[in-house]
């Protein structure tokens, strides 16, 4: 398995050969902020394209085929128009934090996406409480969309931003509780350390069976409503709310929206990818020792991409066949099925770990 | 180097926020101004290597706290309402209060003998997370079971408290 930790120790040893080190830590930080989002850009129009595609796919559809070809350039054809659009001035409502609420909601954004373990060695943020850090900074979009709800001065986004500050907050619990779940199962809360123990001793989700499998199925759906996507989409509930919390908001405020609910897609897709599907580590069968070296000369990180895109697949696959739910609907679900069935999850997991079944 | 240019651009956050909070006439902007006072304490936690605490920090102020307020002023407060002015009289006051607050604090932390000789300058290897679970549960000598316990017992009585003031007779 190729370590990229090589590469970036010897870019870190040429440079301080030169200049002093806390120069060579400030020109490291800027070429990592500028990797981050390129990334993120990228994967943003390969995400809106994807989605697209997909969802022509599952309503017998064609999708967008005449920009470029098979439409791949529809998607630049919408950030240019979304560039040019003039962003409008509404009188009574607070400029400040109207203009401030889509940066909320982008840092958080851009602070869980450098958590993602990317390749052996390949890790931006890493440090001891890797996955509680990843939690508690995604809290901070909440903030941003509450915001966004309050300052806009106009009812539909008021709405849209209280049910969608109930929803998340809500969620985020399914999601703590099945991420403490396979930390039971781990041991440690530092990513690249889960990742490789998954490479060394097998994926998680074959490692703790049914406790792993029922915590994915809850992390799927708690996951697709942290997002904001549907079945879970009535903070933006078009029918009946225009467009939620982002309705007076246009040109790129709008657009920030939408990169942020793409990539957050993604990075709710790559976390499941890192926790229970082994991340960057190659399918490895016990025996057959040909087959594992053919995967292990697969590099890593098109081994994480991927899964993280298998999941992105199936996130898609629930959107666009379950209909909307109703405010009470998503809210009994949560908390009267989803916490009660993963906080037996957690005693199930204890019980496996402490008797040793783990396989 | 690093470590102090990193730690005078928090201060200069922290301190300039704190004061924004506090002169800002919406209270929507001094809630915010507030969330970025905490992301500041939040940042010094993980300059010392305290990545634990740093991350409770984030967690609590300001995922939880902050939206607790923002969700309270979204549903009892009106957007074009602001702060009322208030007399000289009052104004005198709490110059006087703050002044006195701030004598206090200085007073404190210039005569106190900081033990930074003793102490090792943390850093991530120095508190594995482990070893803080097995400290907070543990019901030994340094042992924090107890304070833990009755933390939550504070708790419990906040949430009793509050559902017999919001029942209706």
């Amino acid at each position: 398995m190729f370590d990229f930790s090589i590469v970036s120790k010897w870019f870190h040893d040429l440079l301080t050969d030169f200049i002093p080190e806390w120069l060579v830590i400030g020109i490291e930080c800027v070429i990592v902020l500028l990797f981050i989002i390129v990334l993120y850009a990228i994967l943003a129009i390969a995400l809106i394209y994807l989605e697209r595609k997909i969802c022509a796919f599952f309503q017998c559809r064609i999708g967008p085929n005449r920009v470029g070809k098979w439409g791949l350039l529809q998607v630049f054809a919408d950030v240019f128009k979304m560039l040019s659009k003039e962003i409008i001035k509404m009188r009574q409502s607070d400029r400040m934090l109207h203009d401030m609420a889509p940066f909320f909601i982008l840092t958080a954004s851009f602070l869980t996406f450098s958590c993602i373990p990317w390749n052996k060695g390949l890790e931006i943020l890493d440090f001891n409480v890797g996955i509680f850090f990843f939690i508690a900074v995604s809290g901070i979009g909440v903030i941003g969309i509450l915001l966004a709800g309050w300052a806009s001065h106009s009812k539909y986004p008021m709405i849209g931003a209280m049910r969608s500050g109930a929803q998340l907050i809500s969620y985020e619990l399914s999601i703590g509780m099945t991420m403490l779940t396979m930390l039971l199962l781990c041991g440690t809360m530092q990513l690249s350390e889960i990742v490789q123990q998954q490479a060394d001793y097998g994926w998680n989700i074959v490692r703790g069976h049914v406790p792993a499998v029922l915590a994915f199925i809850i992390y799927l759906i708690a996951g697709n409503a942290e997002c904001n996507r549907g079945p879970f989409d009535l903070p933006e509930a078009e029918s009946e709310l225009t467009a939620g919390y982002h309705t007076e908001y246009s040109g790129m405020g709008f657009g920030f929206f939408y990169l942020a609910e793409y990539l957050n897609l993604f990075i709710c897709a790559a976390m499941a990818a890192t926790i229970f599907l082994g991340g960057w580590a190659p399918l490895y069968f016990p025996g057959l020792d040909g087959f594992n070296t053919i995967m292990s000369y697969i590099p890593g990180f098109v081994w994480f991409f991927g899964k993280a895109f298998f999941v992105v697949f199936l996130l898609m696959w629930i959107r666009w066949t379950y209909p909307r739910l109703r405010i009470d609907q998503l809210l009994s679900l949560e908390w009267k099925y989803l916490m009660p069935i993963s906080m037996f999850n957690i005693i199930l997991m204890a019980i496996v770990v402490c008797f040793g079944l783990t396989l | 180097m690093a470590q102090t240019i990193i730690f005078l651009i928090l201060a200069a956050i922290i301190l300039g926020c704190g004061i924004m909070a506090v002169t800002t006439k919406r209270i929507m902007r001094a809630a915010t101004y507030l969330m970025f006072v905490l992301f500041g304490t939040a940042g010094l936690y993980f300059l010392m290597g305290y990545t634990f605490l740093g991350s409770v920090q984030v967690m609590v102020y300001a995922g939880g706290v902050v939206v607790l307020y923002i969700f309270a002023l979204m549903l009892t407060g009106r957007q074009d309402k602001k702060n009322p002015t208030v007399s000289l009289a009052k104004k005198f006051a709490a110059l006087v209060a703050s002044l006195c607050g701030a004598g206090l604090f200085l007073f404190a932390i210039i005569t106190h003998q900081f033990a930074e000789n003793i102490l090792t300058p943390p850093s991530e290897q120095t508190t594995p997370v482990s070893l803080l679970g097995e400290q907070l549960l543990s019901s030994d000598k340094f042992g924090y079971l107890l304070p833990f316990e009755i933390v939550s017992i504070l708790l419990l009585a906040c949430i009793v408290g509050s559902l017999i003031i919001a029942r209706k007779h």
